[in-house]
């Protein structure tokens, strides 16, 4: 009987601290809403629709790096696709809305992916690395020879055009709070994706891949699965990112970018849903804040030496560092 | 003048041997690439970087203290091979016992570093290095025009592949590096001072690398970005060969240099892509690549 009580006991307390848990994460996220909804009213909007960009582009990375625990070193490949196809789109066919051609950018970066995971999946850990660069230089190598992408110039002009025929993207302010509701309803997307069943198998295979063959499950479907899913992300994010700067370019497709996005994610804290938000946030701010003064030659070097200091000392990123020190501090 | 495939003899044999020196290169870094991944299992990312500062050295000491070509050819090695043996000792050390992939984004940011601060100071535009004299001029083959430098290339290139399967195959050095590869506990443990043999062959492989920018210094411009293209292709080379294998590195290495001196003969706008083709080809058919083990 007492033993009945004490373990009800124990269950409740259980409770009582998921839900003080859980009122906490409410409280962060409706906090960090409020802030987005505010800020183009304090920043500049194209920058904040910048590191928007840059965010959906490693949420979207972090769920193959961070929770299936593959380094693809090729995801500019997918940026720049979005970015092209949605520039070229939008450049040629004026009938076009500008979420058809978002949404297209976002399908052809989808089929990338699934291309590019049929050819990479069977490899592992750096191995898959590796194969992953070269796909993407291939990808790049494309670029540079293609007609339609303006080879070093890049595709210009692209028009904003109207959202849904009805809505003015041309002013900063509605592009803002459009791009701010495909982010949040993406990052929704993967919270979902990352906590659902299909999700813990992802993680089983982070943590321990024979073992989850052994239990029985196709890893390559799931991890083939992850990736399409995280190429198409990636390929939004181009997308988007064309449509706000109206310029898609060789700088997307360069594999200098898929080292930015690694950069992003592992600042922030990979395997943590809002660790790529803040890496992004933190790095677009630090390239810019560095563009503009003495150091501008040298942005290069500094993301190099964060790179050093985050794999030497910070490797759970700075959300993950946080983590550590709520749970060693506050239970 | 004599046709192949309605190509100039001449063309196509000037660009089969610029082919086979490119491939003797890539030779050279990719065996690099593999001695290191053999033994540490790290994708050293810096090892464009390395071969970058293996040229920058020669002109440098050119340029300053006057020392020439012959000298060069051992200095820089040595020097950027003890530079690795240091960010070996003080930074790969430190992440050991991690994933692999941390000391693969480790060396990205070295490389970043490297690269970024040597722009700065050199811009990018490019350095010369003179010809040394006694490599001017070259031999008058009947169907082609053959220097004498890029004679050298190839054979001294030629020379350090084969000299460094044969240490790593054949010597008993060779064996307790690849017996470190297959259990470094072990190894440890029969007396065998594994720490420094990780050290050392770092050194080697960054080492081998700087010595094919050396051989790059005369011939191509140098610039402080000159490797980070080159890695790229030379990391497709290794998928393309199979990582375990020494061997497969050196002969993949010469063989997508022909290659791709072929297809600048045949279809130039393909010439900078066609390497990764074939990798996507080979991986279709032969995921481990040409020489690896099953994985």
């Amino acid at each position: 009987m007492s033993q009945s009580t004490s373990s009800a006991d124990v269950r409740k307390a259980i409770l009582d601290q998921n839900k003080l848990q859980d009122r906490r994460k409410m409280l962060l996220n409706g906090f960090l809403l409020l802030l987005l909804l505010a800020a183009p009213f304090a920043v500049y909007p194209v920058f904040l629709m910048k590191i928007l960009c840059f965010a959906l582009f490693a949420v979207a990375f972090n769920l193959l790096f961070g929770f299936t625990g593959l380094l693809s070193f090729g995801h500019a490949a997918f940026l720049a696709t979005g970015a092209y196809t949605t520039g070229y789109l939008l450049s040629n066919y004026s009938g076009l809305t500008t979420e058809v051609g978002i949404i297209a950018g976002t399908l052809v970066a989808t089929l990338l992916g699934l291309a590019f995971a049929l050819l990479s999946i069977r490899r592992q850990g750096i191995y898959f690395a590796m194969v992953t660069l070269a796909l993407a230089q291939l990808v790049y190598f494309f670029f540079v020879q293609s007609e339609f992408t303006g080879g070093e110039d890049g595709v210009h002009g692209i028009p904003r055009g109207k959202l849904f025929g009805a809505i003015d993207l041309s002013d900063n302010m509605n592009m803002y709070y459009f791009v701010l509701t495909v982010f949040i309803a993406c990052y929704l997307l993967v919270q979902r994706i990352v906590s659902s069943p299909y999700g813990q198998v992802l993680k089983a295979i982070k943590q321990n891949e024979p073992r989850a063959v052994s239990l029985g499950y196709n890893v390559d479907r799931y991890k083939i699965l992850a990736f399409v899913i995280s190429a198409g992300l990636t390929g939004l994010a181009g997308s988007m990112k064309s449509v706000v700067f109206q310029l898609a370019s060789l700088n997307d497709a360069h594999w200098h970018m898929s080292g930015e996005v690694i950069l992003m994610t592992l600042v922030g804290g990979m395997g943590t849903l809002l660790g790529p938000v803040i890496g992004s946030t933190f790095v677009v701010n630090v390239e810019y804040q560095l563009s503009q003064g003495p150091l501008r030659d040298w942005v290069d070097p500094i993301l190099g030496g964060i790179f050093v200091l985050t794999v030497l000392a910070f490797r759970s990123g700075i959300v993950g560092e946080i983590q550590k020190f709520m749970r060693k501090n506050l239970g | 003048m004599s046709m192949i495939f309605g190509v100039p003899l001449a063309v196509l044999s000037g660009q089969l041997l610029i082919g086979i020196i490119n491939g003797a290169f890539y030779a050279l870094l990719s065996l690099g690439l593999a001695v290191i991944f053999g033994l540490l299992k790290i994708i050293n990312f810096a090892h464009g970087a390395m071969y970058m500062l293996g040229a920058l050295v020669t002109v440098v000491l050119f340029n300053t203290l006057g020392i020439n070509y012959w000298v060069a050819l051992f200095m820089a090695p040595i020097l950027v091979g003890a530079f690795g043996i240091l960010i070996e000792y003080f930074l790969l050390r430190r992440i050991a016992g991690q994933d692999h992939i941390y000391s693969l984004l480790l060396t990205f940011g070295v490389a970043l570093i490297i690269q970024g601060v040597l722009t700065n100071v050199y811009g990018v535009s490019g350095l010369r290095y003179a010809m040394p004299d006694m490599f001017k001029g070259g031999f008058n083959l009947d169907f082609m025009y053959l220097p004498y430098y890029r004679a050298w290339v190839i054979f001294v290139a030629l020379l350090v592949c084969f000299g460094t399967w044969f240490m790593i195959e054949k010597t008993k050095l060779g064996s307790y590096l690849r017996a470190g590869t297959e259990d470094s506990q072990l190894m440890q443990g029969f007396g065998i001072n594994v720490p420094l043999l990780v050290s050392l062959t770092y050194g080697f492989g960054v080492a081998l690398a700087a010595f094919a920018g050396v051989l790059a210094a005369p011939i191509y411009s140098v610039t402080p970005t000159m490797g980070s293209n080159t890695l790229i292709v030379v990391f497709a080379v290794v998928v393309i060969g199979g990582m375990g294998s020494i061997g497969g590195a050196i002969i993949t290495g010469i063989l997508m240099g022909v290659i791709e001196g072929l297809t600048k003969t045949f279809y130039p706008p393909a010439s900078s892509a066609v390497i990764f083709l074939v990798m996507v080809v080979v991986l279709m058919f032969r995921p481990n690549g040409l020489f690896g083990k099953e994985a």
